[in-house]
């Protein structure tokens, strides 16, 4: 008798699971209709499309577009076999009416280089991201020569100028940062940690000047950033790091076939998690606040361009906080690495 | 019928849509969470203010980093649906 009861429950429950399902399927499909209908209603004229400029910004580009319209050139190095070593202005790639022309039988399109006849290119031109960092590597000699320069005519008095406004980020780094994690021979690893911090933090913050390059929020830049973690982390490693990994301590003999490889793993996962951490926290930034900006075209309404200013100032200022704390966790995190790389034992 | 509703990518537009959700919930919790302890820490001990407050901001920018890893997604999912619209 429960056992019917049971059962019955049971089929009402499955019948009102399939209405449901069924219910929603409907709406969906009513849904997609109605979307069809207004998406071809907009796609008769020239509509703003979002993603396309947001795109257009936060990749690397082969001319510098300050504004609409004012490309700064930038020069195209490429090698090939049949031409060798090119080098030229990437202005060639447009004619005056700003349409994308062939030059000597190459192509430029979607920022991608190819040949007319199909044969390989290789791409080595100084793009918009290449240009950043130079730039950036150039404000951080013009700042740290200053500052060094500083310590030699002000040794055993008060920091002057410029001096005294980075003595307190450099103390903070090496003594908050660095000592704690690395331990006694910090020394060694200060000056990469440092350029480290500062390389990060000028290019976040030059990125969200605007008409600047995502330079931080690109993955190669990340990649390498990491890459050097890598193989710091790895070189400096003592014995007891290695030891951990290849035959971790106090675990019982049938684990190991499945801890050494997830130690082997570990060793990868460290300079990938610190690339995927910078690349996404800074495109997505630049991501958000060019969608809150987007937002005033999608609505074509000046008081929602009202509210959006008022939100992208905000998101902003939050953007300058996200800046410096990218880049303090980056030197965090590679400290912390390395620090248990050069650990003795324990 | 089914086919054609998952070749939709309007579908993966609105899907995208409803991860972002998600995703808030998650890193809202998440801040919430560090937010409050931090709180409740400088209340205990308000002389270890800036200490908690410098730790508290770097656990939430890393907790941020996973919402913004879905604005990403979401960004992606959005070009490629509008690219096959």
């Amino acid at each position: 008798m429960s056992g019917e009861k049971k059962n019955m429950t049971k089929s009402g429950a499955f019948k009102i699971c399939k209405e449901l399902i069924m219910c929603g399927l409907i709406c969906l499909f009513s849904m997609s209709s109605l979307q069809q209908a207004y998406a071809s209603d907009v796609s008769e004229g020239e509509g703003f499309n979002p993603g396309d400029m947001i795109n257009h910004h936060i990749k690397d580009a082969h001319g510098w577009e300050i504004t609409h319209g004012v490309v700064v050139p930038l020069p195209i190095i490429l090698y090939s076999e049949p031409d060798g070593l090119m080098i030229f202005s990437s202005s060639n790639f447009f004619n005056n009416a700003h349409e994308e022309v062939a030059y000597k039988g190459y192509l430029l399109s979607h920022e991608y280089i190819s040949r007319a006849d199909g044969q390989p290119v290789y791409d080595f031109s100084i793009t918009k991201n290449v240009l950043f960092i130079f730039i950036d590597a150039s404000i951080m000699l013009l700042i740290f020569f200053a500052v060094a320069r500083g310590y030699k005519k002000n040794a055993g008095k008060a920091p002057k100028g410029i001096q005294s406004l980075f003595e307190p980020v450099i103390i903070y780094i090496r003594d908050e940062v660095v000592k704690p994690s690395i331990g006694d021979n910090y020394q060694k690893y200060l000056p990469y940690l440092l350029t480290l911090f500062f390389f990060i933090w000028f290019g976040n913050l030059l990125g969200l000047i605007p008409g600047a390059a995502n330079m931080t929020g690109n993955i190669a830049v990340t990649a390498v950033l990491a890459l050097g973690t890598f193989f710091i982390t790895n070189f400096s490693g003592k014995k007891a790091y290695w030891s951990h990994i290849f035959w971790t301590p106090g675990v019982p003999w049938w684990l190991r076939p499945i801890i050494l490889p997830v130690e082997l793993i570990g060793v990868l996962t460290k300079p990938v998690s610190l690339m995927v951490r910078l690349f996404v926290s800074i495109t997505a930034g630049h991501i958000v606040v060019l969608s809150l900006v987007s937002l005033t075209f999608i609505f074509h309404s000046w008081m929602v361009g009202f509210g959006s200013t008022v939100i992208v100032t905000l998101i902003t200022i939050i953007e300058l906080l996200v800046a410096t704390i990218q880049a303090y966790v980056f030197t965090m995190f590679t400290s912390l690495y390395i620090g248990m790389a050069v650990e003795e034992h324990h | 019928m089914l086919l054609s509703m998952l070749m939709d990518m309007q579908f993966a537009v609105m899907g995208a849509g409803i991860g972002a959700g998600l995703v808030a919930i998650g890193a809202g919790i998440g801040i919430g969470q560090i937010g409050g302890s931090a709180m409740e820490a400088m209340a205990r001990q308000p002389e270890a203010f800036g200490k908690i407050q410098t730790a508290m901001l770097v656990i939430a920018a890393l907790v941020e980093v996973i919402a913004l890893f879905g604005v990403v997604v979401c960004f992606l999912i959005y070009t490629a649906g509008t690219a096959a619209a």
